[in-house]
């Protein structure tokens, strides 16, 4: 991969990174509320998969849904309004946290109920292939969506009718506080869930993110080439708590666990590549950050300069 | 042109498909067997596979699977076997088909129509004879029609499948092979506007779904003891055309609910909201409601049947009727 595309890639996670390091600022000032997932320690897995797309492919995402929509270009200052519930948000307020949605993107949608998106991806899906088009849906989900319903019919239906998407099984190894082991009978392949349905299933290293890269790139080409589902296990670690409710660690895992997984940190993992490599220097990445917080400072000042909505927007978009 | 409610349905989404090549039909055993009432009869010679999908029993997966259809553009209507299924699909249905369109501020729409049987037919027993509209009216976000004619029927089932919102149409699996004028024309009845089926003076009788029919009913052995009874159906019930109703209680100044849910169930349909308006200086609170009784609710045997839903047949629902429509 050419020098251009990682630092490319490195400043897309970077700036998840700090993105949402001002996010839980802004969740302690009170700008932002509700329930905030972030995504600090996964931020390869949407980055290298993203990169993989095409501009018309299809994404969907769960609630911890931040870095998605920005791997996949979206306006910092309109994510960030969004999360402040500003007019000027992606969704107009109205989503929040866990509902972003670019439509224009297609970044088809953040949704908070465990599992409950999977259909949605195939339906995409199916949409494309009853058009006979070849574009492909990319379906991110925790590890704790994989033992619901809602996946498993999801899986069937999508091998049963040849359906072009990529389940993108992020396996951050817990679901709040239940580590996966505890929660999926598979666990130690949870691809193996998909494999019953005679999918094909694979797992890559969550955290490399130009493992994720290549790893997405070679599923994706089988799915839009052979029109059949992929599933896709990413195995990565949350450096945070389940939201800003639940501190990084305590009941249900150790400091010292978390401090071993920060030794992969995927920024650090890339950074260490290059600067070995002699790809980039110590100058590339001071600057990158520096550009970095230029835009993650203006998406704060957007959204705070934003107007709320005003309380007649509540009955807005309910219906047609 | 004289025809049944099934065949009407059958036609006006035979239309639809012809019209609007977006338009598909999703569900199980839509397909070969034509649907499980017949309904589908024909459509997969007319239209192929891949417009008349039959699907695992697996309600969840393809509702959900049908509203990211509708996200991308298609139009489907999913048919449910019978509603009690829904209940399995009732996360996709609240959670994201109503709340899409909201959560996105616009951005995406679900254009999609659950349709299928909704109500008690003959000794089902207790899973397969349930009414669940009040369920669906609570949520913002679905549109709920409900017709009782086979004119109607085609014609509501036209404006759902080219209206932007989710709909809920809810059939009856009683009503499929009741008979009734229906128009050759591609005719379309907005949704969320009422009827008045029978004028009357005396007493309002609302009615929707095959209720109409013993509505209807009453109200015709009413005239005979001379009580004139206006018999209206809301057709839709989410949006309720509250106007046509009020001006018909403004007018009777007594109101008669007959549906087929549980009692209580009828005060989540903003039916109920009625009893709040008031008419010329009095409250219009003589709002009585005949409906499902709670106790042999969904029993199995005939004879219980009779005493659990409302029916003419039954002297106290007349009895009732005759009491406010003449007091
Ligand atoms: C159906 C459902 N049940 C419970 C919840 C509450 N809940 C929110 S997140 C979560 C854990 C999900 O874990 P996982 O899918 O692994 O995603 P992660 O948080 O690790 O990204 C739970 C139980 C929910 N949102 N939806
Ligand atoms: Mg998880």
């Amino acid at each position: 991969m050419e020098r251009a595309h990682l630092l490319h890639l490195y400043t897309q996670m970077l700036l998840i990174r700090r993105f949402e390091e001002r996010t839980a600022e802004m969740y302690a000032l009170g700008k932002i509320g509700g329930f905030c997932h972030l995504y600090i320690g996964e931020e390869a897995v949407a980055v290298g998969a993203v990169d993989a797309l095409r501009p018309d492919d299809y994404v969907f995402s769960a609630y911890r849904d931040h870095g998605h929509c920005l791997a996949r270009g979206s306006d910092p200052k309109r994510v960030m309004a969004e999360l402040f519930g500003r007019s000027t948000g992606l969704c107009k307020g109205k989503g929040g946290s866990m509902h972003l949605v670019d439509a224009e993107r297609r970044f088809m949608g953040g949704y908070a109920i465990v599992g409950g998106h999977l259909p949605l991806a195939a339906g995409v899906a199916f949409a494309v292939k009853y058009r006979g088009g070849d574009q492909v849906v990319l379906c991110f989900f925790g590890e704790g969506a994989v033992p619901s319903g809602a996946c498993h019919e999801t899986l069937n239906l999508a091998a049963l009718w040849g359906l072009p998407v990529l389940f993108l099984c992020e396996n951050n190894r817990y679901g709040m506080g239940t580590p996966v082991e505890r929660a999926v009978a598979l666990y130690a392949d949870v691809a193996q869930n998909a494999a019953a349905y005679g999918i094909e299933a694979g797992r890559v290293d969550g955290m490399e993110v130009l493992a994720v890269r290549e790893a997405v790139g070679k599923a994706l080409e089988q799915v839009r080439t052979r029109k059949r589902p992929y599933f896709l296990e990413a195995v990565t670690y949350r450096f945070l708590g389940h939201s800003m409710a639940d501190p990084a660690h305590g009941h249900y895992r150790t400091k010292a666990e978390v401090d071993e997984a920060k030794k992969r940190d995927p920024l650090l993992l890339l950074r260490t590549r290059m600067l070995g490599e002699r790809l980039a220097t110590e100058a590339d990445f001071k600057r990158i950050e520096q550009e970095v917080a230029q835009i993650v400072r203006e998406a704060v000042e957007f959204a705070d300069a934003s107007p709320a909505p005003p309380v007649t927007a509540l009955e807005d978009d309910v219906y047609a | 042109m004289k025809t049944t409610y099934r065949e009407a349905l059958n036609q006006a989404l035979k239309e639809e498909m012809r019209r609007d090549d977006r338009v598909f039909l999703i569900g199980e055993d839509v397909a070969y067997y034509q649907g499980a009432f017949k309904v589908s009869k024909g459509f997969l010679e007319e239209f192929g596979s891949s417009r008349v999908v039959d699907t695992p029993i697996t309600e969840l997966g393809f509702t959900g699977l049908a509203i990211g259809a509708a996200m991308a553009g298609l139009r489907p209507v999913v048919e449910v076997m019978t509603f009690n299924f829904a209940l399995l699909a009732m996360d996709q249905v609240v959670n994201n088909a109503a709340k899409i369109r909201y959560m996105s501020g616009g951005q995406l729409s679900v254009p999609i129509v659950i349709r299928g049987p909704g109500s008690a037919a003959r000794q089902l027993g207790a899973q397969h004879s349930q009414s669940l509209e009040a369920w669906f009216c609570h949520v913002p976000g679905l549109k709920v029609v409900a017709p009782a004619t086979p004119f109607d029927a085609k014609g509501l089932i036209k404006s759902a499948i080219r209206d932007e919102n989710p709909v809920i149409f809810l059939e009856a699996q009683l009503l499929y092979p009741v008979q009734g004028e229906v128009g050759d024309d591609d005719y379309t009845i907005p949704l969320g506007v009422a009827e008045v089926k029978r004028p009357g003076t005396d007493v309002t009788l609302i009615a929707y779904s095959k209720m109409l029919l013993v509505a209807l009913e009453a109200a015709g052995k009413l005239a005979q003891e001379g009580i004139q009874a206006e018999v209206i159906d809301p057709r839709t019930l989410r949006p309720l055309d509250l106007a046509t109703l009020a001006t018909s209680a403004k007018k009777t100044g007594k109101v008669v609910i007959v549906e087929e849910g549980s009692r209580r169930a009828i005060k989540f349909l903003s039916i109920w909201r009625l009893s709040t308006l008031s008419v010329s200086g009095r409250s219009a609170g003589q709002v009585f409601v005949i409906a499902r009784s709670e106790t042999t609710k969904q029993s199995h045997e005939t004879k219980d049947e009779i005493a659990a839903f409302p029916v003419v047949a039954r002297n106290d629902t007349i009895r009732h009727i005759r009491r406010i429509g003449g007091e």
